[in-house]
């Protein structure tokens, strides 16, 4: 793992969009937050959700793995995010994917699993604030409305020309995650920021 | 878009899914049992029926779960999904059709006292007071702010108008009527109509922004505006549009298009029900044709009201439904900032695309009225009655002094007798019909001549309408003559289905209303008020309402019974149905002003024996302006039937297709343009690469350094430079853009095994393979190399542009065919940022910063990675090659990556280390006769095509494209081989893509093709230029000349070896 010393080297895809991401905060009174939640810690998780593995994976993390469709939970500093019927993206604070990939190992067994450390594989953006909906609905084709789209909810879909994992967070207030690839991070601010202008 | 239902996320937009084509066409169990031609209809025969079809589908933006559908193929519509595996279902139901609610027509008159509804701005007998700059202006009325006078100029020509109005309400206000002259035979033309369906009063904005193609009577008003009318073609600006546009999505439960009686009632109805509900409208004010009639004006405001306040109600003014696409998908683009000319604020969309989801729709789109084709009917001062009404009542303004209607129904009485109480003198009624009835009483009463049975047949006047000729219809005697300024015509009323058209909607015709309505439809759409033939207010209003309410009711939604106002029955005579006015001097008579095609113009068609009006339309241009006929297109119809002697009603209308309105591609572009244009993805280095000065080269979406050109350096001698440095010392390249995927289970050799050509399962943990992956057509895929992390564990590497197409080649494998394998497939593509360290010095720097690492060639061999650090990162290092030189892979997570290139730029500075970009990789490759997939193939290469039999395992019982390499196609001698080529000058430098032939003059046409150059470089290395190329039979032609067509000249060039440089490979191990 690595030292505290060596962290402080480490950048994350949108280190140098930090300033631009809190001045357009700003500037809009509160309608939009944006912002990165930089080194979340991102593993993968692929099992049989019929098999013996989900409960022990769901035992040893502490959560349920969500088996709806489209749907994240979340207890304690883990959060679950369904990604398909067998594929699940299991989200925790900064440092901890080495220590959540070994839990998730030794639960599962002999149980045929897939755990991948995807940490750096996405970025992760936060986007809150009174209009978050109205700003990804810019870009992004699935109904937003907290009916359709309320906490606990997520998605895998198209945010601009991007894919992203778009998670509505717990309270409203919080807003949305918006995972995406860290390649497309940096076209995906600028999208965001030239899409924010209009609530500054 | 189609809405396709993932078995696991539930409806998406057709564009998150992948098609996969015809469904259950499983692998063959023992494809070497198979006859050759066996084979090939496993490979390429696929069903192609009309109606039903199971289909695969991904869903690839979304779970990427594959999945089955039952798509109907003649209608589009997705009949079933079902989960891989899951048999075909049964029984399958098309969408129902909904007809559409018949309007209930008044039986016949009704005798009621009829009050005027509105009082009219100086009306009375007095004569109207005017305003003294605005001479048709009058003192009083209409919805313009008199507060707010707004400066314009046409055609160098300034005036002043008022907020409010429109160019060409201003224009008339004015005095002005003229437009362009027309397109076609430069007539004078004048302004038409008082909306979108204007064929002639065409303007080209000038200020702020050019903007081609505006009708007048579309454009709002606003200080400072400068246009000019454009006969034909507008001109685009030459510099780049400034403003912003952009686009949002939307969804609801019903969207109601056009806020006119029939909308406005609709939405009331389901304002309150908790439904979310959206009102799309055109114009700046809700209202519609009432606003044109100024009556009810305060239920209009009431109504506005409620609907402003209901929470889940959203309402858009200025903005126009331009496409009813599939599954309720509609686009409308709302117009922001254009109204306010220089004072737009420049952080607001000037206009904006809106994509509109909507469980239900109701279309309330209304009616335009049409014209009549008579002899020279294009004058200016001939105009619309209804038009004539509106400029009236929304605007204050009289477009003329006096006037003669010509009608041949009802709806002009109303105009003319507002027109007459505003002080324009009405000379005559000119009704087509023998008895026309009560409202012919009325006008009479009112002072009104009124000429039943009698036809306009002629007109005079140049700039401007001076007389009108009038005669009994169908006769040329007994004709009278009327000095006027203005001619208003009424030939009766389009419902507006296009919308309802686009969405798949049937047309019938009305024989009773004489207008095409809708009939039926797939989608789940109702059409209420005039769009489907209702003329009465009152049957408009209650159609309104009740479709509303059955749209909110139907998403299981209570709706309100909304306050309608109370309307005075009106009496009712039917219309009668009337085309073309016989005319006795031969003078034009128009049937599309704006593309100025005559009657005559449709006779020339029809005697060319064209019998179908999508045929006359083509041949005359009739309906093809940019008011696609909406004044003229049921009239061509009318007047196509009586040259063929058939009914119109067998005859039907063009096809409707979006966009109802013209739409700028500004505005479609959005915001998808610049830098957004489409994503750039980036590295973890590119901000250092940016600092290096590197060129960039976009590959697929990927920027990626190019080269590295140092001070007055071009691109040849840079490269030349970065190609000897990776020789001849150490030089060092970012390689994150490559593909990877973590292939993890029990099965997974079993997988790669498959999907390989060569054998993956006999790779040990620890070591590194080359591997090919071809389609079942034998055909090179991909390439890249295989880790192997664990026992259970791969890590498979890809092309940059293909990355996700692998992925998804896996996955469709896995989910389809193999779903018993216990393996996952996980893209890390982005999770690692590779460093490659190329050169006879590279074990020398990367020694020292790993100090763990013992470097030496027997501890760690070619083809091997071992795990350690690197300047204190945690790293993966590979020891392959992509040059021929000593060389590795050092993988490092990205967030750690800058800290790598640092340290490795330092630590190489001493052996004068340098960054390279993809040209020199690619002589590098080159010169070793390495292929670029992509580059050096193209989908019809095999891998013994490209010399690497070696690739290609004996042993395996079966792997994707095995049994077609027994094809007889795939072992011809004369399949084109990848082979280099040496220019016999030295000197020469062969284009990529440069065709390849046998002798030194061109033989006459056609010259048999050999081949062509694929790659070609200036190598350093060799001192010469050079290339590679696919030869027919090339292996067999090694030693031979052949030439190369470049410009005018054969160039001589000797085939050879792929492998150029060092084909010991001695260089390898450093």
């Amino acid at each position: 793992m690595a030292d505290t010393a060596l962290t402080a080297r480490q950048r994350s895809p949108l280190a140098d969009a930090a300033h631009r991401l809190a001045a357009a905060t700003r500037s809009s009174g509160g309608a939009i937050r944006l912002a990165e939640l930089p080194f979340l810690a991102q593993v993968n998780v692929r099992l049989d959700a019929k098999s013996p593995a989900a409960d022990a994976v769901g035992l040893a993390l502490g959560i349920q793995l969500p088996l709806e469709p489209n749907t994240v939970v979340h207890a304690g500093e883990v959060t679950a995010v369904w990604l398909g019927p067998d594929e699940w993206l299991v989200v925790g604070r900064p440092g901890t994917q080495r220590d959540l990939e070994s839990r998730i190992r030794a639960a599962a067994g002999d149980e045929p699993v897939s755990v991948v450390d995807v940490s750096a594989q996405r970025t992760t953006l936060l986007v809150a604030g009174r209009r978050a909906r109205d700003l990804l609905a810019h870009g992004c084709a699935l109904d937003l409305h907290p009916r359709a789209f309320g906490p606990g909810r997520c998605a895998q879909t198209t945010l601009a020309r991007t894919q992203v994992v778009l998670v509505a967070r717990d309270e409203a207030r919080a807003g949305f995650w918006v995972l995406v690839r860290s390649s497309f991070a940096g076209y995906l601010t600028d999208w965001l920021l030239d899409a924010a202008v209009e609530y500054r | 878009m189609l809405l396709i239902s993932c078995p696991w996320c539930g409806p998406r937009d057709e564009a998150e899914f992948h098609y996969g084509g015809q469904a259950h066409v499983p692998y063959p169990e023992e494809p070497a049992a198979l006859t050759d031609e066996e084979w090939a209809r496993y490979l390429f025969f696929r069903d192609n029926p009309k109606g039903p079809f199971a289909e695969r589908w991904s869903h690839a933006a979304g779970c990427r779960r594959w999945f089955n559908a039952v798509r109907d193929t003649a209608t589009n519509e997705i009949l079933a999904v079902y989960k891989a595996g899951e048999p075909r279902p049964k029984t399958l139901e098309p969408r129902p059709v909904t007809a559409q609610p018949r309007s209930v027509q008044p039986a016949g008159p009704a005798f009621e006292d009829e009050a005027r509804s509105v009082p009219i701005g100086g009306a009375g007998a007095e004569p109207p007071a005017r305003l003294g700059s605005q001479p048709h202006r009058l003192v009083t009325g209409g919805r313009i702010d008199r507060d707010e006078p707004l400066a314009f100029t046409l055609d160098g020509t300034q005036y002043q108008g008022y907020r409010g109005d429109t160019l060409a309400s201003a224009l008339l206000a004015n005095g002005v009527i003229a437009a362009a002259t027309s397109i076609k035979f430069g007539r004078p033309r004048g302004i038409f109509s008082a909306g979108v369906e204007e064929p002639n009063a065409v303007v080209q904005i000038e200020a702020p922004f050019p903007e081609p193609m505006l009708p007048a009577t579309t454009v709002e008003l606003y200080d400072g505006l400068v246009a000019s009318s454009l006969p034909g073609q507008g001109r685009l600006a030459t510099e780049p549009d400034p403003a912003r546009y952009d686009a949002v999505h939307a969804h609801c439960d019903l969207l109601v298009v056009g806020a006119g009686p029939a909308g406005l009632a609709a939405a009331a109805a389901a304002a309150r029900s908790g439904a979310r509900v959206i009102l799309a409208d055109d114009q700046p004010e809700l209202g519609g044709s009432l606003l044109g009639t100024g009556e009810h004006l305060d239920w209009v405001a009431g109504t506005r009201a409620r609907l402003e306040a209901a929470p889940e109600v959203r309402v858009l003014r200025r903005t126009s439904v331009f496409g009813h696409y599939d599954d309720n998908h509609l686009l409308a683009v709302e117009r922001r900032t254009s109204h306010l000319g220089a004072q737009a604020p420049a952080d607001v969309s000037r206009e904006r695309v809106w994509r509109i989801r909507a469980r239900r729709v109701v279309l309330a789109t209304g009616a335009h009225e049409r014209s009549l084709a008579f002899g020279d009917n294009d004058r200016p001062g001939v105009m619309l009655a209804s038009s004539a009404r509106t400029y009236l009542h929304r605007y204050a303004v009289l477009p003329g002094r006096h006037a003669v209607v010509f009608t041949t129904n009802d709806s002009a009485y109303a105009a003319a007798l507002d027109l007459a109480a505003a002080g324009v003198d009405i000379a005559a009624i000119v009704d087509t019909r023998p008895e026309p009835g009560e409202w012919a009483e009325r006008a009479r009463s009112a002072g009104i001549e009124v000429l039943a049975g009698h036809a306009v047949t002629g007109t005079e006047g140049e700039a401007r309408l001076t007389a009108v000729a009038v005669a009994p219809h169908g006769e040329s005697a007994g004709q009278r003559e009327f000095a006027v300024d203005l001619l208003l015509v009424a030939g009766g009323w389009n419902p507006v289905a296009h919308l309802f058209s686009q969405a798949g909607g049937k047309l019938r015709h009305d024989e009773a209303l004489g207008a095409f309505v809708p009939d039926d439809c797939r989608q789940a759409v109702e059409v209420a008020g005039s769009a489907n033939g209702a003329f009465d207010l009152s049957a408009v209003l209650a159609e309104g309402a009740a479709a509303g309410a059955r749209a909110v009711e139907a998403e299981g939604y209570t709706a309100d019974a909304p306050a309608l106002p109370a309307v005075a029955a009106q009496p009712h005579t039917p219309p009668m149905q009337v085309f073309t006015v016989p005319t006795s001097t031969g003078a034009p008579r128009f049937v599309d002003l704006q593309r100025d095609v005559t009657v005559d113009d449709l006779a020339r068609a029809t005697g060319a024996g064209l019998r179908s009006v999508e045929h006359t339309k083509r041949y005359t241009t009739a309906g093809t302006g940019g008011d696609q006929g909406r004044t003229g297109g049921v009239l061509a119809s009318g007047v196509v039937g009586e040259l063929l002697g058939v009914d119109i009603s067998a005859l039907g209308l063009p096809t409707f297709r979006p966009p109802y309105t013209p739409v700028s591609f500004a505005t479609l572009a959005g915001r998808d343009r610049g830098a957004l244009h489409d994503p750039i993805r980036t590295t973890a280095l590119h901000g250092r690469h940016v600092e290096h000065g590197a060129v960039f080269e976009n590959v697929g979406q990927w920027k990626r350094p190019w080269y590295y050109p140092r001070d007055g350096e071009d691109m040849e001698t840079a490269v030349l430079r970065e190609c000897r440095a990776a020789r001849e010392g150490v030089a060092f390249m970012d390689a994150s853009t490559l593909g990877k995927i973590d292939v993890q289970g029990p099965d997974a050799a079993v997988l790669l095994d498959r999907l390989y050509t060569n054998m993956m399962s006999t790779l040990k943990v620890g070591m590194i393979r080359y591997g090919v992956m071809c389609r079942p057509d034998g055909m090179v895929f991909d390439d890249g190399t295989v880790i192997r992390l664990a026992p259970d564990r791969f890590l498979v590497t890809t092309t940059t542009g293909n990355a996700a197409a692998v992925l998804d080649w896996m996955e469709e494998w896995l989910q389809t065919e193999w779903p018993e394998l216990k393996v996952h497939c996980t893209s890390v593509t982005e999770q690692w940022a590779t460093v490659a360290l190329v050169g006879p010095r590279s074990r020398a720097v990367l020694g020292s910063l790993a100090p763990e690492l013992a470097v030496g060639n027997d501890d760690f061999p070619f083809m091997a990675w071992r795990e350690t650090t690197v300047a204190g990162v945690d790293a993966r290092v590979c020891r392959i090659s992509f040059s021929g030189e000593l060389a590795y892979e050092i993988n490092v997570s990205p967030w750690d990556a800058l800290a790598l290139w640092e340290a490795l730029y330092e630590a190489g500075a001493p052996y004068g280390i340098t960054p390279y970009g993809t040209e020199t990789m690619h002589v590098l490759r080159a010169e070793k006769g390495y292929p670029i997939v992509g580059q050096d193939t193209d989908g019809t290469v095999t891998p013994q095509d490209l010399g690497m039999s070696w690739a290609v395992s004996k042993k395996k019982p079966d792997f994707i494209g095995k049994r077609s390499y027994a094809r007889a196609d795939t072992v011809r001698p004369d399949r084109k081989h990848l082979v280099g080529l040496l220019p016999e000058d030295p000197a020469a430098f062969l284009p990529e893509g440069t065709h390849l032939v046998a002798d030194s003059e061109l033989p006459a046409p056609p010259v048999p093709m050999l081949g062509h150059v694929t790659s070609s470089y200036r190598s350093a290395a060799l001192g010469r230029t050079f290339a590679l190329a696919l030869v027919k039979g090339g292996r067999d032609r090694i030693g031979e000349r052949l030439y190369a067509p470049v410009g005018d000249r054969l160039l001589p060039v000797t085939v050879a070896s792929p492998v150029l440089y060092d084909p010991e490979g001695a260089r390898r191990d450093g």
